[in-house]
């Protein structure tokens, strides 16, 4: 294992994240403020509480949930594609280095900055609800994993795409959505019958319940089907990944 | 380049003037790159390159020349893993590019023909980065060292974005040098640089070279290749045509001129002299002979003499030997028909 390499990676990644931090900031940040405005003020003073739980607090998991899976994804896509389109990826291929090693320096910075991302989001709410967590280890390891498999995804996406149009697709036209049907702003039970089986087949809407029973003890599922499915899509990045790097495709000549 | 370069091998040991020469001396025979029977079919069908076999010797360095679209970047890429060979064998140093690859690879530096670099990024720390990526140590007094004789080491915290063309591709060399590579390809180490800053690159070239370094660069620019290389390897349409010591490839295709500047306009060739191939130049002031290096008899006597018998005087003579760029053209061109 070139330990060295990894690190080499992680830092000069984690470099560029510190070097444009305001902006790496300001756009999750003021849509969570934004969020809170209308979702959870203009909306929320309409809505007592969903399942005993005010609705500003209720939306705060759905809402950091987002973050992660936006940021982490376009971090780790965005991380895999710029080298690939500045030529600069040559040196990874001509290094010493394993594919584990690139997918652990990459992933594991794209996850770190998507983690500081949900921290800082967490604490942006704080300025407007009261919230307390009710299994804090639980919400770390549910937030470490989802970081992981979906920066897992963003690396693949970055790997796949030709272009800057095929980069931003994916985020914009699946995950967006998912997210959005996937109970961030609402509890599955509010909807009415047939959809309630339908968001089933939604898998975000397992890592948004399992985190969010981890604050409030509620939840659309039971938590150990959230934790099978988050480590079920987690296991299937990994073997997408590795069949790209046992293939090649899209990568080398 | 005004600081001296001094250069350690990967082993760490400062090699002194003393030890360059035994170093070099003690492998002048051994091979350290070894391909044999490479092909490379790129996914549409073309095939760039067609059993391509090579040695090369540690501490040599060879210019592969060849014209646009030769296999050049092709074959540098399927021994440094850019580009997956698509059968034959290649050792670095003794070790697979495939099974050994990490060890392989170690000993490898490359500065690709595109200039590749983060913008962003300053000079120090995208040497730094590939220091680590090739699992070395940090030692930062080393890449001073580098950067200083690539006279880079006053731009050390400039943003890459703020670097001129010829700083940026020093910036590359400075990458691929940042591991100590026993190797180094250079893929076309001057393209685009002027004329002042190639003069340069030689230079830098030249001191690695004294350190027993290996290098391979590939280059249109014959006069390149005739400056620098020990041995040239002349490729064309993926196949290699002919690999030799550089003087004797000079003398194998060289011609030699020889100029006779008279006195006096010459109106009229000397009967005898009519037949042989001699050029009158458009003012009849110079007369010039072209000649094998090679043949035993050159004929030079008899011409002088048969001027000398006709009453042409002469006022000066001086000879030229083809480059090998008159060699290489005649050679693509003798290939081609
Ligand atoms: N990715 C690719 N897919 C298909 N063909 C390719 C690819 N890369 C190179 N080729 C072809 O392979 C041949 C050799 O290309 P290569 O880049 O090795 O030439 P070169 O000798 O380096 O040329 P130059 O002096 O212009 O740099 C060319 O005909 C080129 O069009
Ligand atoms: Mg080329």
């Amino acid at each position: 294992m070139n330990k060295t390499a990894i690190k080499a990676i992680y830092r000069s990644e984690m470099k560029r994240f510190f070097r444009t931090i305001a902006q790496s900031m300001f756009s999750p940040v003021l849509s969570t403020v934004l969020y809170f405005v209308v979702f959870g003020a203009a909306i929320g003073s309409r809505i007592e509480s969903v399942e005993g739980i005010a609705y500003g607090a209720f939306i705060v998991p759905g809402l950091v949930m987002l973050a992660v899976l936006q940021q982490s994804i376009s971090n780790a896509a965005f991380g895999i594609y710029f080298p690939k389109f500045t030529g600069t990826i040559y040196e990874l291929f001509s290094a010493p280095i394993n594919f584990v090693e690139i997918i652990i320096g990459y992933v594991g910075a794209a996850a770190t900055k998507s983690l500081i991302v949900a921290a800082v989001i967490l604490i942006t709410a704080t300025f407007f609800v009261d919230i307390k967590i009710a299994h804090p280890l639980w919400a770390f390891a549910f937030l470490v994993l989802t970081a992981l498999s979906f920066s897992l995804l963003g690396f693949i996406i970055g790997i796949w795409a030709k272009n800057f149009e095929q980069l931003q697709i994916i985020p914009m036209l699946v995950v967006t959505p998912l997210v959005f049907l996937g109970g961030a702003f609402y509890s599955a039970n509010m909807l009415p019958g047939i959809w309630q089986i339908v968001v089933k087949f939604n898998p975000v809407l397992y890592l948004i319940s399992g985190f969010r029973w981890s604050f409030f003890n509620v939840a659309d599922v039971p938590v150990m089907i959230s934790l099978i499915a988050i480590s079920l899509f987690l296991f299937i990045c990994i073997a997408i990944i590795g069949w790209i790097f046992k293939t090649g495709w899209r990568l080398r000549e | 380049m005004r600081a001296v370069l001094i250069y350690t091998t990967a082993e760490g040991q400062n090699m002194g003037d003393n030890a360059i020469n035994n170093h070099v001396e003690k492998n002048m025979s051994q091979t350290i790159i070894s391909i044999q029977g490479l092909d490379k079919t790129y996914s549409n069908g073309f095939s760039a390159l067609k059993d391509v076999s090579l040695e090369v010797a540690e501490g040599e360095i060879l210019a592969l020349l060849g014209p646009n679209g030769a296999g050049k970047t092709t074959l540098i890429g399927s021994i440094c893993g850019l580009v997956s060979p698509s059968s034959g064998v290649v050792e670095v140093g003794g070790f697979d590019i495939h099974k050994n690859a990490r060890k392989a690879r170690s000993m490898i530096g490359l500065v690709p023909q595109e200039i590749a670099l983060e913008i962003f990024s300053t000079v120090w720390d995208t040497v730094r980065f590939s220091r680590g990526l090739f699992g070395c140590k940090a030692d930062d007094a080393y890449i001073e060292t580098l950067l200083k004789s690539l006279s880079l080491w006053d731009k050390k915290d400039n943003t890459i974005v703020s670097l001129s063309g010829g700083m940026k591709r020093r910036v590359m060399i400075a990458k691929a040098l940042s591991h100590q590579p026993k190797v180094l390809f250079l893929d076309e180490p001057t393209a685009g640089v002027d004329v002042a800053l190639r003069k340069d690159m030689w230079e830098v070239v030249d001191k690695l070279r004294k350190t027993g370094v290996t290098i391979i660069l590939t280059t249109h620019y014959i006069e390149e290749a005739e400056e620098m290389a020990d041995r040239i390897a002349v490729i064309r349409k993926g196949e290699i045509l002919l690999v030799e010591e550089k003087e004797a490839l000079l003398q194998r295709f060289g011609q030699k001129q020889v100029h006779l500047h008279l006195t006096a306009e010459l109106t009229q060739m000397p009967s005898a002299l009519e037949e042989s191939d001699l050029e009158l130049s458009a003012d009849k002031k110079t007369i010039t002979y072209t000649y094998d290096v090679m043949s035993k008899r050159t004929g030079i006597t008899s011409l002088i003499a048969e001027l000398a018998k006709n009453n042409v005087h002469i006022r000066d003579i001086d000879t030229r030997k083809s480059s090998l760029e008159e060699v290489f053209l005649s050679l693509v061109e003798e290939q081609k028909s």
